[in-house]
């Protein structure tokens, strides 16, 4: 897990594989450099292939900017549990992240570039959802 | 239906007991139409539900069921943890410390609403949801624990032949059919293992 602080929408990455979102993490990073508040969690709460609530608040935290923040997700866990996670944030911040229907990997790139540009967290979502539609 | 501090704790217990018992048998299920981790990742919440006894079970109803969908929130991982979980909590805000069958008919409708919002579906699509919903409903036509356990076991074989909509079983499209969904069997070993506990007070 790895954070910069700017005031550009926050990225955080959710695979059931701590090496996908740490290597998608990576990607971002070399598009991106500094300029975007980034974070990822993968894996259960024992270490295993899944995805857990609490890395996934944690994340949230890490990333966290004022302008908001956009999680990409893998597979089906990955958002529900991303969904739960956003619900459980405290109210004022709720409404400023967001779970994109995006490819994690090519989703989490592209939204970082959206955001590296300083554009606000519905541009960024918007961006990582159209890609591929 | 009494529920004083015995037949809580005797409640979690047996809750916690059905899916430690059954996860060699879950996980299998699992294996066939999803990615194989469902009777670990029940069995891992309900360990950690377990460990927060006997203090749990000092709690008032209400106050304990939203503990339980908590702890399976954060440790269940998976879609199950969020959609167990929630269950569990939506039926905590809605009951009151001594329910009669009427609350638990308008709590469990609340909390089945609540669990097709979290996973954006309905029954008939091979999810937990077609054991809950016709449960549900003998729940509400006034049937006995017996009558609900049965109906539990048998909604859970009716997910066999249906074809996964939702879910990782979803991908493998009609080869989905002829399993047993897994989140099926463990709302009814859920439901099974709370019906008796709660018949067992009634008679007793």
């Amino acid at each position: 897990m790895n954070n910069s602080s700017s005031g550009n929408v926050g990225i955080v990455i959710v695979s059931h594989s701590p090496k996908i979102a740490e290597g998608a993490a990576d990607m971002v990073r070399q598009m991106v450099g500094d300029a975007v508040p980034l974070a990822w969690t993968g894996g259960d709460s024992d270490g295993g292939l899944g995805t857990n609530v609490a890395g996934i608040l944690e994340a949230i935290e890490l990333a966290w900017s004022p302008a908001g923040v956009a999680i990409l997700v893998d597979l089906g866990g990955a958002e529900t549990n991303s969904e739960m996670a956003v619900e459980m944030l405290a109210e004022d911040r709720r409404a400023s992240v967001v779970v994109c229907n995006a490819p994690v990997v090519e989703g989490a790139v592209i939204a970082a570039t959206e955001s590296s540009g300083g554009s606000s967290l519905a541009a960024v979502k918007r961006s990582a959802e159209e890609f591929y539609a | 239906m009494s529920l004083d501090r015995a037949v809580r704790e005797k409640l979690v217990r047996a809750l916690a007991e059905s899916m430690i018992e059954h996860a060699d048998e879950l996980t299998s299920l699992d294996q066939a139409i999803g990615d194989g981790d469902h009777g670990l990742n029940m069995k891992r919440g309900f360990l950690a539900v377990l460990a927060t006894l006997p203090a749990l079970a000092d709690k008032s109803l209400p106050e304990m069921l939203k503990t339980i969908g908590m702890t399976l929130v954060m440790k269940v991982g998976g879609a199950s943890g969020p959609l167990v979980g929630t269950f569990f909590m939506e039926l905590g805000k809605a009951l009151p410390d001594q329910p009669t069958r009427a609350d638990l008919v308008a709590a469990t409708d609340k909390a089945i609403n609540a669990v097709k919002a979290r996973g954006r579906s309905e029954a008939g699509q091979k999810t937990l949801l077609d054991v809950l919903v016709p449960v549900q409903a003998v729940l509400a036509d006034g049937g006995d624990a017996r009558a609900i356990a049965a109906e539990a076991a048998q909604a859970a074989d009716r997910t066999t032949p249906m074809l996964a909509i939702r879910g990782r079983a979803s991908f493998l499209g009609e080869r989905s059919i002829g399993h047993m969904d897994p989140g099926s069997r463990s709302a009814s070993l859920l439901i099974g293992a709370a019906v008796a506990i709660l018949e067992f007070e009634a008679v007793s």
